[in-house]
């Protein structure tokens, strides 16, 4: 007791009321300040791009959502584009969605632990693949070599009713399909790993539960898997609609960067992100204001898919029973939040 | 709807007929399931050695013994859910009404179909009360609306659950306390008419007055269904079971494994009045475990 | 007693219900495997030390004429810059959003905004940025920075928080029962407990934004020219090159965009094979 030196004793009791050092207070404040700058940056876009969107707004009025796009003749409706950001989104969660959860099933049901890890691996290796790459390849080498399929395909249903106009004439390598096509790709790991991490998450006493019925794997993922782990599903086909919406330079380099309406899948398009990229750089007042105002709707419609996805998440996880996320990096995006069923508290910023 | 007669066959449901040149409806007492000199690994790690038991036809029988004796292991050989189990496998023999339970000609589904089973904790699905109870006779190809309505309150009479649930069938079986959500667990269990229920520890997870529930459950179940029990609980052994099995840990210093043995089989009586192991009436008497 | 299977219908549907499942998983290989395999091809032939270093040619040239110089010094200079804007405030965020804001409103929503700005697509960064900045201080690497630690700066809050949040308190509660403030224990017992997994997550930030053309679309203004001073002037990266060089005709330019994708997705590789070795090597608490 007496080896210890004065200095580590306890100063006198009055020091026990002394206000907090400066030193700690500004970490806090800087914290905080950290925290906000969140808020602050996703206010400044909003009102940044709006704001140079405004003369595209005043200018076209209710225009805006027309299908006149037309630069050289000063009319800028968007509803081309907000087509093609559609159907080139729905072409993509079609392709990709059924074949993510097959994965995310294949990955959580089927195959042993030891062998999903490195297939965990390689599927985390496709989401590294920059866009840009995509964007190449899909141009250089996909797009030549589908132009003959769709060529015969669209040949073929030429003048049937419902096939011919979705997959008639005309037809083109960088058209509305293939960039679906590329966006399905690209949307597939995210949409895996998130519906790998939830499924994970059902309790194998629920399982055997099922299987103590005399039920077939199949009959045991139909009635327990995905009744627990729809939310969270449903959560990650969200966010690859989400991601899909955005995705500018893959979409940019294969749609096929014509502004037209129409059933034709086949057919080149174009879509928001990707008309921003190709024409922002040369664009001049009003088209530039236009092509701003398509960021604006783009920023708005992300914001809608993503704050829907991570309501059905945390509103299925209150609900009780492990809906929830745990990832852990590292990947491209992450996010997790522990299960109140393994004895974390509940999150809700998920 | 006047209360069904609980003992009444049902259509496609039907116990598995007897087939030719096999007695029918073996009287009570004669044994449907055993065991010769089977061992079970769980890849490297033998958690039961050399056991060799019968269970006998509409009786209860109790697996006791302290933790690690290889009893749920046992229980679980019964209707192949080590199957699940990466690793796991089984050496020595074993039968259910004459039949080899692992040969080639039996399907783990099919076993299961006939061998129920009822957890430690209870698991009901994410479902409504009647979807849970009604998940076995569906996946058995039960489609009939009117039939599977009165499955299902069948079941969930002999499962005394009927009038606690009886104006919230749509209602999430996840919404009962535990031992309304054990009771449904057995009601979903006995939904399909099996053979057998097999029962982890089943009120291990319940307050006395519903273990007290369930265990009247399990004796009055037995005069249709064969039940086997594994249990911490001497008293519930003592309160249910006609025979018991006692199952201890062999500890072999020399290499530092333990592995699971059967004791001693017997009357339940007989067990615990009189046992013929020192180990078991040192278990029984309260020295160990 | 025929304990056979019951009903081969319902083994049937089981039997194709795998069958999907495993065509699913070759159908998820067989895309990444062509890519791969052709920029590897493509992009193998083209690259070269020379090619790493020398300038960038007018397109129309052929391959082996120059190289993609600018855009690796680009790339380097303006992650660089990104990560050194983003990672300090990422972190910062993630210690108020871990050790202060526990679970009050402002907390609340400071994480689930966050959470919503990793969606935002990484054009409307590169727009917002070229609001608020180019149009006022002109192209520069420093705008592409910008809009780069923006696409950052989420990721970077919610990985570095998750790991925050999995260090045991037991841990804290040793350093405040020691007399430690809370500044002091967060920068000397949390985050170093913490920083394994951290790095990792920066590591794979920065590989996401190595590879990021559209926010540097409008903010960089893609040259040819070699730019060393990331804070004025029209810069250049490889993604943008690549960009650049897949919409041209030429031939040349084709097979010089070959080669930096080759390097692009290597030096991706590396820096995700950096992460999970980070992750492995110091997984004291990280999952």
């Amino acid at each position: 007791m007496t080896s210890v030196g004065r200095e580590h004793q306890a100063g006198p009791a009055s020091t026990l009321t002394a206000r907090r050092p400066l030193g700690d207070r500004s970490f806090q404040v800087l914290a905080l300040a950290a925290g906000l700058a969140v808020l602050v940056i996703l206010l400044l876009i909003a009102v940044s791009t709006t704001q140079q969107a405004s003369s595209w707004f005043s200018a076209e009025g209710t225009n805006v959502l027309s299908s006149n796009w037309n630069p050289s003749a000063n009319q800028f409706g968007a509803l081309a584009f907000i087509y093609g950001t559609a159907i080139t989104a729905v072409i993509a969660l079609v392709l990709a969605v059924p074949v993510s959860l097959g994965v995310a099933l294949l990955l959580t049901q089927v195959v042993p632990y030891r062998w999903a890890r490195p297939v965990v691996y390689v599927i985390d290796l496709l989401a590294v693949v920059p866009s840009v790459v995509w964007g190449l390849w899909g141009i250089l080498v996909f797009a030549p070599w589908i132009q003959n399929i769709y060529g015969s395909v669209g040949s073929g249903v030429q003048g049937l009713p419902v096939l011919g106009s979705l997959f008639g004439p005309p037809t083109s390598g960088a058209s509305f399909f293939t960039a679906g096509i590329i966006l399905a790709f690209m949307i597939t790991p995210i949409v895996t790993s998130l519906s790998r991490e939830v499924i994970a998450t059902v309790p194998s006493i629920d399982r055997e539960g099922a299987y103590a019925l005399g039920a077939t794997r199949l009959e045991m993922i139909r009635g327990v898997v995905l009744p627990h782990s729809q939310g969270g599903v449903v959560g990650a086909v969200l966010l690859g609609l989400g991601r899909a919406i955005g995705e500018t330079i893959a979409a940019a380099l294969v749609i096929g960067s014509s502004a037209t309406i129409t059933s034709h899948l086949l057919a080149p398009g174009y879509n928001m992100p990707a008309v921003i990229a190709n024409e922002f750089g040369e664009a001049t007042g009003v088209f530039r204001s236009a092509l701003m105002g398509l960021g604006v709707l783009l920023f708005l419609f992300t914001i809608i898919v993503n704050v829907l996805a991570r309501t059905v998440v945390a509103r299925t996880a209150r609900r009780g029973r492990g809906t929830l996320w745990h990832r852990s990096p590292p990947s491209g995006r992450r996010w997790t939040c522990a299960s109140p069923a393994r004895g974390g508290a509940p999150r809700t910023a998920l | 709807m006047e209360n069904p007669d609980p003992n009444a066959v049902t259509t496609n449901l039907a116990r598995p007929e007897p087939s030719a040149g096999q007695q029918a409806e073996p009287a009570p007492g004669e044994v449907i399931f055993e065991m010769k000199n089977v061992s079970i690994w769980y890849s490297a790690f033998k958690a039961v050695t050399d056991v060799s038991l019968s269970v006998r036809e509409r009786e209860i029988t109790a697996f006791i013994g302290s933790s690690g004796s290889g009893k749920t292991t046992v229980l679980r050989s019964f209707n192949r859910m080590n199957d699940l189990v990466p690793g796991a496998r089984l050496e020595g023999e074993m039968w259910y009404r004459g039949v080899p339970l692992y040969g080639k000609d039996a399907s783990a589904t099919a076993v299961r179909r006939r061998v129920g089973m009822v957890f430690q904790k209870p698991n009901p699905f994410p479902k409504s009360i009647y979807d849970n109870v009604a998940f076995g006779p569906r996946i058995n190809g039960e489609r009939h609306r009117a039939r599977l309505d009165d499955i299902v309150e069948r079941s969930l009479r002999r499962a005394a659950l009927w009038d606690e649930v009886k104006n919230r069938l749509r209602t999430s079986g996840l919404s009962l306390s535990g031992g309304q959500a054990q009771r449904l667990c057995i009601a979903r269990a006995i939904a399909v008419e099996p053979d057998v229920v097999l029962m982890d520890e089943p009120a291990s997870s319940l307050d006395p007055i519903a273990t007290g529930a369930i265990e009247d459950l399990m004796r009055e179940l037995k005069s249709q269904i064969t039940i086997v029990v594994v249990t911490h609980n001497m008293q519930q052994a003592t309160r249910v079971s006609d025979r018991t099995a006692f199952f201890s840990v062999l500890a072999d210093s020399s290499n530092d494994t333990r592995t699971g043995v059967l004791v001693e089989t017997g009357t339940t009586r007989q067990i615990f009045e009189d046992p013929r192991d020192s180990r078991t009436r040192a278990y029984v008497t309260g020295r160990i475990g | 007693m025929d304990l056979r299977e019951p009903r081969s219908w319902r083994r049937a549907k089981n039997r194709v219900v795998t069958a999907l499942m495993v065509l699913s998983f070759v159908l998820v290989i067989i895309p990444l495997g062509l890519v791969l395999f052709t920029v590897i091809a493509k992009g193998a032939s083209v690259i070269s030390w020379p090619f790493l270093t020398s300038q960038i040619p007018p397109s129309v040239l052929p391959a082996n004429a120059g190289g993609i110089g600018p855009a690796i010094l680009g790339t380097i200079e303006i992650t660089a810059l990104a990560a050194v804007l983003a990672v300090p405030l990422g972190i910062m965020g993630a210690v108020y959003l871990s050790e202060y804001g526990g679970t009050g409103p402002l907390a609340r929503l400071v994480g689930f905004m966050a959470d919503v700005m990793t969606g935002v697509p990484s054009i409307v960064m590169g727009l917002f940025i070229f609001s608020i900045w180019v149009l006022h201080f002109g192209f520069s690497g420093l705008a592409g920075a910008f809009a780069l630690g923006c696409l950052m700066l989420p990721v970077v809050i919610r990985s570095t928080a998750e790991m925050l949040k999995l260090v045991p308190s037991s841990l804290r509660e040793a350093s405040y029962a020691l007399g430690a403030t809370k500044a002091r224990v967060t920068v000397t017992v949390v985050l170093p407990a913490a920083l394994g997994g951290i790095v990792s997550g920066v590591l794979l930030a920065i590989a996401r934004a190595a590879g990021e053309t559209a926010p540097l679309l409008f903010t960089i203004l893609t040259v040819t020219a070699a730019n060393p001073d990331v804070f004025s002037g029209a810069n250049t990266s490889l993604p943008s090159q690549i960009f650049v060089n897949a919409s041209s005709p030429y031939v040349g330019a084709q097979a010089r965009g070959w080669g930096a994708a080759l390097t692009l997705i290597a030096i991706a590789f590396i820096l995700m094979i950096a992460a999970r070795f980070t992750t492995a090597r110091f997984a004291r608490y990280a999952l």
